[in-house]
């Protein structure tokens, strides 16, 4: 369990300094570009979202992703665009491995997604599992703070 | 319509391990229903090579209680593109990798690779399939915008090694210890290999991009030589103790 317990950590770090990547070109929000010159400039109101529904303030929901470990799903407040919060709705409990995740890993990744506010990657090569479900609910919030 | 411009995601976990879709394309329903049938195909890939599975059909030949004429086409084609990257590899990939029929080092990347096909079929030109953290890429993220690919470091967790942007079909597998330790057998003398803490190959397609891989991995010292050798494939190694080498055009992606 030990041995699984550091794994998880380590994976949690990598996700860690890819939300702290810099990008190349600053850019507004937290760095995710437009998916098409032809998106609808009207935001879409999630229900969750609070009274400013202006791009980039408010709540939103992310999906929720399944991963090996279980599901992890995250809902991020924003406040001009910048990410002044991230609440984890759910996250992996069954088991040793899960609670390591829940109680260490999350809320470190937490700290630094508001800390870095910027990273932009599409995708990784040679990293999965509970790292990606937590970025990919991140980035979904994201993307439905910036639709 | 919001939906419809933000494309589409999808995350499955199959094989033993998480697939990611992430398509850019206004998601048509062809699109749809392209991205349903892949997500069916990659379990119906897991039922029939798993070797975790008794009942798969690559279990169940390797024990020989069935042959070849018995299985899916699908049996037929991976055995035959593992008999021909066994062959470019010189044996550094081998399908009886610890001693029984195990096709899987080339199993997730030509599913990984036949589901972004399916997808472009259906209209989706713009699309990242992510398997297990082995990537085929088409297209770009955005109009204008390559895709950015981060490679994990196997040494520093807290870092990237690099990153790769690409505005074309692109294929990026990274073999490594970092997530499952070393696991990756001398298809020789059967023992793990140690050379490298990770390799990153670029190539046109993951299937065999994937298993060559996976194979200059195993080749240790001699991976370099041999990966400029191959036309359209590029390299970045990560040794254990931290130095690292690419080949000549792998900066062309970035770094």
């Amino acid at each position: 369990m030990r041995r699984a317990v550091l794994a998880t950590t380590g994976i949690s770090t990598l996700v860690v300094s890819l939300l702290a990547l810099k990008p190349h070109q600053p850019q507004g929000l937290v760095g995710m570009p437009p998916r098409s010159p032809t998106a609808p400039s009207s935001p879409r109101t999630p229900g969750t979202s609070g009274p400013g529904t202006s791009t980039g303030t408010g709540t939103f929901t992310g999906d929720p992703i399944d991963t090996r470990y279980g599901t992890v799903q995250v809902a991020a407040t924003l406040s001009q665009g910048k990410i002044t919060s991230i609440t984890v709705l759910q996250a992996p409990d069954r088991g040793g491995r899960d609670q390591q995740i829940s109680s260490y890993a999350l809320p470190r990744l937490t700290e630094e997604a508001i800390g870095a506010q910027s990273a932009h990657i599409d995708a990784v090569s040679g990293a999965s599992y509970t790292s990606q479900g937590y970025i990919e609910s991140l980035q979904s919030a994201l993307d439905q703070a910036h639709a | 319509m919001p939906d419809t411009a933000r494309g589409l995601r999808h995350v499955e976990h199959v094989m033993g391990t998480v697939f990611s879709f992430d398509i850019r394309d206004e998601p048509t329903p062809a699109i749809r229903f392209a991205l349903t049938e892949a997500v069916r195909q990659l379990h119906e890939v897991d039922a029939v090579f798993s070797t975790y599975r008794s009942d798969s059909h690559i279990s169940r030949l390797d024990r020989g209680e069935i042959h070849l004429d018995d299985c899916p086409p699908e049996v037929h084609e991976v055995l035959s593109l593992c008999a021909q990257a066994a062959h470019v590899t010189d044996g550094w990939f081998s399908v009886i990798p610890a001693g029984a029929l195990d096709p899987s080092g080339l199993v997730k990347g030509w599913a990984t690779e036949a589901a972004s096909r399916l997808l472009h079929e259906a209209g989706a030109h713009h699309t990242c399939v992510n398997g297990g953290g082995d990537l085929q890429i088409r297209g770009r993220a955005s109009p204008g915008t390559p895709w950015r690919i981060g490679i994990a470091h196997p040494l520093h967790r807290g870092r990237l090694a690099t990153v790769i942007t690409a505005d074309h079909d692109l294929a990026v597998a990274t073999s490594g210890t970092a997530e499952r330790g070393a696991h990756i057998l001398d298809p020789h003398t059967g023992t793990p290999v140690t050379a490298f803490a990770s390799l990153t190959l670029i190539g046109p397609a993951l299937a065999l991009t994937d298993t060559y891989a996976t194979a200059a991995f195993a080749r240790g010292d001699g991976a370099r030589d041999w990966v400029e050798t191959l036309d359209g494939y590029e390299a970045l190694a990560v040794l254990p103790d931290g130095q690292e080498w690419r080949t000549p055009g792998f900066r062309r992606y970035g770094s």
